[in-house]
């Protein structure tokens, strides 16, 4: 994972967002291990109790789960897993929107070029 | 739990200035703590009072709930701002040194840093550049096993390749329940490797806040807040 962690925001919570888009991604499948803060830290490099911290978040969010015996765990929960996905889509949208508000466009405007955008991109991978 | 260092009302008079003006501080254990401050704001005399190699003038400073002393020492493993190991000796020998000055002291841990950082093991101290001496400095402060580490600017002269090294190197062989404490200009290259951060001013506390409380409601990184607080 490359974790290019922005210096204006809170660590933290760059760290959950990361974390997020590794499990909505398929990078970390439902199910597998997370691996121990320790590790994550070192490869963040960021310090541990950043680490513990943003873990705690995500247990709290339900994305992951701590096991009695040792440590954590993605979810299994497919429908938490794909709510979480949507939300992420819906916010980048939004974002995007935002921004070519911003330079002028109508939502309107925006749309045509998001369509022209996804011919171009051609056709779905999934069919 | 018992702080690991505790500063109360801490003051520390030169012959013709104050350097600390009342300093209370509690720090515990398991953090990377950044000292911060400008220049001659009483950061090196902090740490040279937590390391027993100053008296305070008035106040207390407790380590572990201890006065300074030959039982802190044991406990403290401290970085000074300058090199003072003899330059005839090489490397393998100063580890050796330390290996048996301090019971706490893992040489396996030394040698492998050494190899990472490709300084050589024969190589006589006077023969290395500076920043290759501040690895070998820092190398062998970190190999000890202890409570509290006080680094006084540990990167200041190495690259940042190896800076990135040895700010791995501090992460990974802390162990939870140690703390260490480091005095820095370099604000940008350490902040995300740390807990908590102290800023002085004149010699007393300016503020001591986490990273990520002060990113969150400054909107700005620790690097960028300090250049604000410390505009000339």
């Amino acid at each position: 994972m490359n974790w290019n962690l922005k210096s204006d925001r809170p660590i933290y919570i760059q760290l959950v967002e990361h974390l997020q888009l590794a499990i909505i991604s398929g990078l970390l499948p439902p199910g597998s291990r997370v691996p121990p803060v320790r590790e994550l830290a070192a490869e963040a490099a960021v310090n541990p109790n950043t680490m513990q911290k943003a873990l705690q978040e995500l247990e709290q969010s339900g994305l992951v789960q701590t096991q009695r015996t040792s440590g954590r765990t993605v979810t299994q929960d497919a429908a938490r897993i794909a709510a979480v996905k949507t939300a992420f889509a819906q916010g980048e949208a939004r974002a995007f929107f935002e921004k070519m508000r911003r330079l002028g466009y109508t939502p309107q405007e925006v749309a045509a070029l998001a369509e022209e955008a996804a011919r171009q991109a051609g056709p779905d991978r999934q069919q | 739990m018992e702080p690991i260092l505790e500063c109360r009302q801490l003051f520390k008079d030169y012959t013709s200035c104050r350097a600390l003006a009342g300093v209370d501080l509690t720090l515990y254990r398991g953090r990377i703590v950044g000292l911060l401050g400008p220049n001659s704001s009483g950061k090196t005399t902090l740490i040279k009072l937590a390391a027993g190699l100053l008296a305070p003038t008035a106040g207390q400073i407790l380590v572990a709930g201890h006065v300074p002393g030959p039982e802190t020492k044991s406990l403290v493993s401290y970085l000074p701002e300058r090199t003072y190991l003899p330059d005839w000796m090489t490397a393998r020998q100063v580890i050796c040194f330390f290996a048996d000055f301090y019971a706490d002291f893992d040489s396996a841990a030394a040698f492998d840093m050494l190899q990472r950082l490709g300084v050589r093991p024969d190589a006589k101290l006077k023969t290395l550049s500076k920043g290759t001496k501040e690895k070998v400095q820092l190398i062998l402060v970190m190999s000890r096993r202890a409570q509290l580490y006080l680094l006084d600017e540990p990167i200041g002269g190495v690259d940042p390749a190896a800076r990135d090294y040895i700010l791995s190197t501090i992460l990974t062989n802390y162990s939870p329940d140690a703390t260490v404490l480091i005095s820095t200009h370099l604000i940008g290259d350490i902040e995300k490797i740390l807990d908590q951060v102290v800023f002085l001013r004149g010699g007393q506390v300016d503020l001591c806040a986490t990273v990520d409380e002060i990113r969150a409601e400054r909107g700005c990184s620790v690097d960028a807040f300090f250049r604000e607080v410390f505009k000339c």
